[in-house]
């Protein structure tokens, strides 16, 4: 990986001709950025499904015997329950968390914060997202095949999921459709990994050595590497687990089960041993999850605050660190599974150890803010929000890395406090603040900005009440994935918190309407914007707004410094853009 | 690194300049035209022919977690005790189906050095008997499962076939894309890639492929 | 380009944002040190679990404070650097400034780590004292069974194919093994108080899993495997058992009991077992 540290001047080219017909603009398009938007697309669509879905579980928790029009029979069941909650899972990991952020803004912005005119593999690319929507079609027509979407959790563990419908409604054809669409999305994600490594790499403009990169793209880029090693690893345990439903093989099945009364005609294969092959690949996911959302993070702290990224190396190296440890770790999901113990020590050693790049990293941000002089627009407020919800959800990790006190939190509502914190909020925060920072140059509209507060608050406050009370209730004993508490007597003292939360989730769900009205109002209606309007210094702020179909309308910029140049002294502008040249930057006589 | 290995290969397509072009220090992208009369507005002319190379290699250590995710698993299955693992003799024509397949990377590194030559027709040969060696080993690998077939051998027979199975279906479909890699050289059907830039991807790529296939068939023939 | 002149932005918003948080951090650091019935976990019945809550309060002291700190911190930060006309002062970072929390957090966390383990080790790594009762734990979709050897102290050989839940052999306990006649199978786990118990659990279709809270230890049943968990229950009483391992549609509704029992009411507890045989 050489540096390509140039000078020179920007390239001029004759500017590229746009694609013609409705199809190859807006359907069929290489283009990266028709790409980027596309996927968005799709992850605004899943997450709206996702939430419904976890209003639903939340409705159900609380009022269980309440008879709801569009369920057959009137009440939800136990396995309707239990495949909401895999469900909502797995859409929301998969095509939201490892869309949005990677596919729709990585997408979008990678190749133009490098001063490049489109991804190394157009074709890929588009391949990429088609094969994507492919596999969400897949995952939704879970829900209407006969015996309806499965059970076994986003985690697919063995045999639950590997018997078949023996095991419960939902594992006939709702687990394969599951397979295939995870499998599917595997393959995407692998071309994509591809595209964003191979950009980084060798499409880097003039003077955008690596260190000079912005923290957006460090976090697409290990995020991609994480992606291309981890993938391939489900991919695999994915297709063992088909061959085990269908063509009788026993990777994950042990010898003399008797399910139902029958006896399975399996012969001696390991459930531990699925659960290693997915969790190899589920701990670098949720690191995929949230690794955008920290370069996001630092991106729009320093933009808003008027200041340098504190510690840009450290940033960068952190993020390095925690990708690179992020492989090491995913035992810390099975301290009471089975596995030896003493691989059990070492995961925790491992996992405490991951924390400490994390803190460099919130020691960072809050840096970054020190002695500032932050300007509180929308997305500004999301990447502050970020912060406190990530410290919030990265701490409940330590208990959860010790194995003698995961014990006692194993499978209790801790452990979904702690990961709808880090994902299901700080991640989400991340494409809130995102969408607000990169909405102007996308779609050439400013949002509205009392909305997007309004958004904030209701957001930032509804999701603390949502899921702060959960720690608690898992320290009483609260047990995951428990469709109802009527059969264990500890579990009725918690009920009230569970309404607690249903309500604020309730809110919290209804308050994302006012994110949905400014989105597709201000796509029409919003006040036009200029090329710069936060007066930011990447180069996706030296193109119109949007960007043309080559980015940069045929000039090529070059870099002449660092991404965070902000209140340099001697400047006469608190910002000096990276393709500005020496010579132009006004200074103080 | 790569761009040192091929620096005098790389061709920048529709810039007009020759081996070695584009700026000094192997940067670049930024040396074409537009799109000239490809009639593509993909906007990808301005691609490095570097990327492909960085391409493959990112690709092979995507495809080499992969086969390690089935590795691993052989591994632990193998040696967990109670598991009713038969061990599998390996049908004895996958040591021929080896050597044929070493040799396709003989035939390979030949052609390629024919290449560089500027011997067209001896590069057109060996890339050719690269490939029929290919198709060779593909079929050399349906022989061995038609014979364990005939024994009574099943992907589900037992673990050790399962994984057998696996690991030869799963290697044999990334060489049969190795196959239509080789063909699409044949035939000048490589697109916006250059052809000494295709001829190095695709090269990699079944050199890899190769050296897979003895890991794996050490693999299955020590675990026998 | 000429430098715009930023008004000073307003002060609601900064002073709102520090508020909630510092809001959020009081009422958290309340309901820790609170004892609200939906918070607090029950007192454990073990030594183990004596440790384990002391290696929890441990981490939440160190957790805690850094949670308290860094979020107070951002609060501070927000309302303090607020945009009021002043210009914000340049500074890349500090090289030593990254030494010194980065070395913190690394003893911070391993230290806190590496304490936990004399609790994990003693659960998990020592092995159960040679006259340990000797109990079988069977989940199945979606009930526990508890197997004890009886008198002569040997577990009966398992046969899947004599699984009949109807005809009362829900373990399928072989007929043609002697040793397995004597066997006693309850719905619920009755152990002496004090005395050291070690658990063999494992399942029959899918992975469920053992946990009693006041334990503080619980452990998959992994269907193929025998696994052993020991502990030494110091209170009588009755405590839940719950499954708490996603085992299909009836996993909120598998749960049985631990009955901790004085020596005397366990001894009678096995004669009535063994009589009942």
């Amino acid at each position: 990986m050489s540096s390509h540290a140039h000078t020179g001047g920007s390239t001029v080219h004759a500017p590229m001709a746009e694609p013609s017909g409705f199809i190859r603009k807006y359907i069929f398009s290489v283009d990266h950025k028709v790409i980027g938007i596309q996927y968005f697309l799709l992850a605004l669509t899943a997450v709206v499904i996702g939430i419904v879905l976890s209003l639903l579980m939340r409705f159900h928790l609380v009022w269980p015997n309440a008879t709801l029009p569009f369920v057959s029979g009137g009440q939800m069941s136990q396995e309707q329950y239990l495949a909401l909650v895999t469900m909502h899972g797995t859409i929301m990991v998969f095509f939201v968390l490892t869309t949005a952020p990677q596919g729709g803004f990585g997408n979008y912005f990678l190749p133009i914060q490098i001063g490049a005119p489109d991804m190394a593999f157009p074709r890929l690319n588009m391949l990429s997202f088609w094969v994507t929507f492919l596999a969400f079609v897949c995952i939704i027509a879970a829900f209407v095949v006969p015996g309806g979407a499965p059970i076994s959790g986003w985690t697919g563990y063995t045999p639950l999921s590997g018997l078949g419908e023996i095991t419960g409604p939902g594992e006939g054809w709702g687990q394969t459709l599951w397979i295939v669409s995870i499998s599917l999305f595997c393959l995407a994600s692998l071309l994509g990994a591809l595209n964003f490594i191979a950009t980084t790499i060798d499409l880097r403009a003039p003077g955008m050595s690596l260190m000079r990169m912005p923290l957006t793209v460090w976090g697409w880029f290990v995020t991609a590497i994480l992606g291309l090693l981890a993938f391939g690893v489900l991919l695999a345990g994915g297709i063992l687990l088909l061959l085990d439903r269908s063509a009788g093989t026993s990777f994950f099945i042990p010898a003399g089960l008797v399910v139902n009364d029958q006896l399975q005609a399996h012969s001696g294969g390991s459930p531990l041993l699925w659960q290693h092959l997915f969790w190899f690949f589920g701990h670098p996911e949720v690191y995929i999850a949230i690794l955008p959302g920290m370069g996001v993070a630092s991106h729009v702290l320093s933009t808003f605050a008027r200041k340098p990224v504190y510690g840009y190396r450290a940033m960068a190296y952190a993020i390095c660190a925690i990708g690179f440890l992020g492989f090491m770790v995913w035992g810390h999901h099975m301290f009471v599974s089975g596995m030896s113990p003493y691989s059990g020590f070492a995961f925790s050693v491992l996992t405490m150890s991951i924390g400490v790049p994390s803190a460099i990293k919130t020691f960072n941000w809050l840096g970054t803010l020190w002695g500032g002089k932050i300007q509180f627009k929308t997305p500004m407020l999301f990447a502050l929000g970020f912060v406190s919800l990530f410290v919030s959800g990265g701490l409940s990790g330590l208990f959860l890395a010790q194995p003698a006190v995961d014990n006692m939190l194993h499978a209790t509502y801790y452990v979904v406090a702690h990961f709808h914190l880090v994902m299901g909020v700080a991640a989400i925060f991340g494409i809130f603040a995102a969408t607000y920072f990169w909405f102007p140059k996308m779609f050439g509209k400013m949002m509205n900005e009392p909305l997007g507060k309004i958004h904030f608050w209701f957001t930032f406050v509804g999701a603390y009440c949502i899921f702060m009370p959960m720690h608690f209730i898992g320290i009483a004993g609260g047990i995951r994935r428990y469709a109802d508490a009527s059969a264990v007597a500890f579990l009725a003292r918690l009920q009230p918190v569970h309404q607690f939360m249903t309500i604020a989730a309730f809110i919290t769900g209804a308050a994302q309407l006012f994110f949905l009205f400014n989105f597709f109002y201000s796509l029409k209606f919003g006040p036009k914007a200029s090329k710069n309007p936060w007066n930011a210094t990447t180069l996706e702020w030296d193109t119109d707004s949007p960007p043309p179909i080559d980015n940069f309308g045929g000039h090529y910029p070059s870099v002449y410094r660092g991404p965070y140049e902000f209140s340099v002294p001697g400047a006469v502008d608190d910002f000096i853009p990276q393709w500005q040249e020496p010579a132009q930057v006004a200074r103080v006589k | 690194m790569p761009s040192t290995i091929i620096t005098e290969e790389i061709e920048l397509i529709h810039s007009g300049k020759g081996p070695g072009g584009g700026d000094s220090s192997g940067d670049g992208g930024d040396g074409g035209d537009g799109d000239g009369g490809r009639g593509d507005s993909s906007g990808a002319t301005r691609v490095p022919q570097r990327a492909y190379i960085t391409g493959m290699f990112i690709a092979l250590a995507g495809i080499l977690m992969f086969f390690m995710a089935f590795v691993s698993a052989y591994i632990v299955r193998k040696d967990m005790p109670n598991s009713a693992w038969i061990p599998l003799q390996v049908p004895r024509i996958l040591w021929l189906n080896t050597l044929i397949l070493i040799a396709s990377s003989l035939t390979l590194g030949r052609a390629h050095s024919r290449f560089s030559a500027k011997d067209e027709k001896g590069f057109r040969h060996w890339w050719a008997t690269t490939t029929f060696l290919g198709i060779l080993f593909v079929a050399g690998q349906i022989i061995a499962w038609r014979q364990l077939a005939a024994q009574g051998i099943f992907l589900a027979t037992n673990p050790s076939s399962s994984f057998f199975y696996v690991f030869t279906g799963a290697h044999g479909l990334h060489l049969l894309g190795g196959i239509l890699a080789l063909l699409c050289v044949q035939f000048g059907a490589t697109r916006k890639v250059a052809r000494g830039t295709a001829i190095e991807v695709v090269s990699m790529y079944w050199h890899f492929m190769d050296g897979l296939w003895v890991f794996l068939f050490l693999l299955l023939y020590l675990g026998r | 380009m000429r430098i715009r002149k930023r008004n000073s932005g307003s002060v609601a918003t900064p002073a709102l944002l520090s508020l909630i948080i510092v809001v959020m951090v009081a009422i958290t650091v309340y309901v820790f040190a609170s004892n609200f019935p939906w918070a607090v976990r029950p007192a454990p019945i073990t030594s183990v679990g004596a440790e384990i809550d002391h290696q929890y309060d441990l981490t939440l002291a160190v957790a805690g404070t850094v949670f308290i700190l860094s979020q107070l911190g951002l609060a501070f930060a927000i309302f303090k650097f607020r945009d009021h006309g002043q210009k914000a002062h340049f500074t890349r970072g500090s090289n030593t400034l990254e030494a010194i929390w980065t070395t913190a957090t690394i003893v911070l966390f391993l230290g806190l780590g590496l304490m936990g383990h004399k609790a994990w080790a003693e659960v998990r790594f020592a092995p159960p004292v040679p006259d340990a009762i000797q109990v079988e734990v069977t989940g199945n979709q979606f009930v526990f069974n508890f197997r004890y050897p009886g008198p002569d102290g040997k577990f009966g050989r398992l046969d899947p194919k004599q699984i009949s839940a109807s005809t009362g052999n829900p373990l399928g306990i072989d007929a043609n093994d002697p040793t397995g006649k004597d066997d006693i199978v309850v719905p619920t786990l009755t152990v002496p108080v004090n005395h050291e118990v070690n658990l063999l659990i494992r399942s029959q279709d899918v992975i469920h899993n053992f946990y009693v809270r006041e334990l503080r230890i619980q452990q998959d049943a992994m269907p193929g495997m025998v696994i052993p968990l020991h502990f030494t229950a110091n209170t009588i009483g009755q405590y839940e058992v719950v499954c708490t391992q996603l085992c299909g549609l009836g996993h909120s509704r598998m749960h049985s009991y631990l009955n901790v029992v004085s020596d005397a009411d366990y001894d009678a507890f096995l004669k009535q077992q063994a009589a009942a045989q």
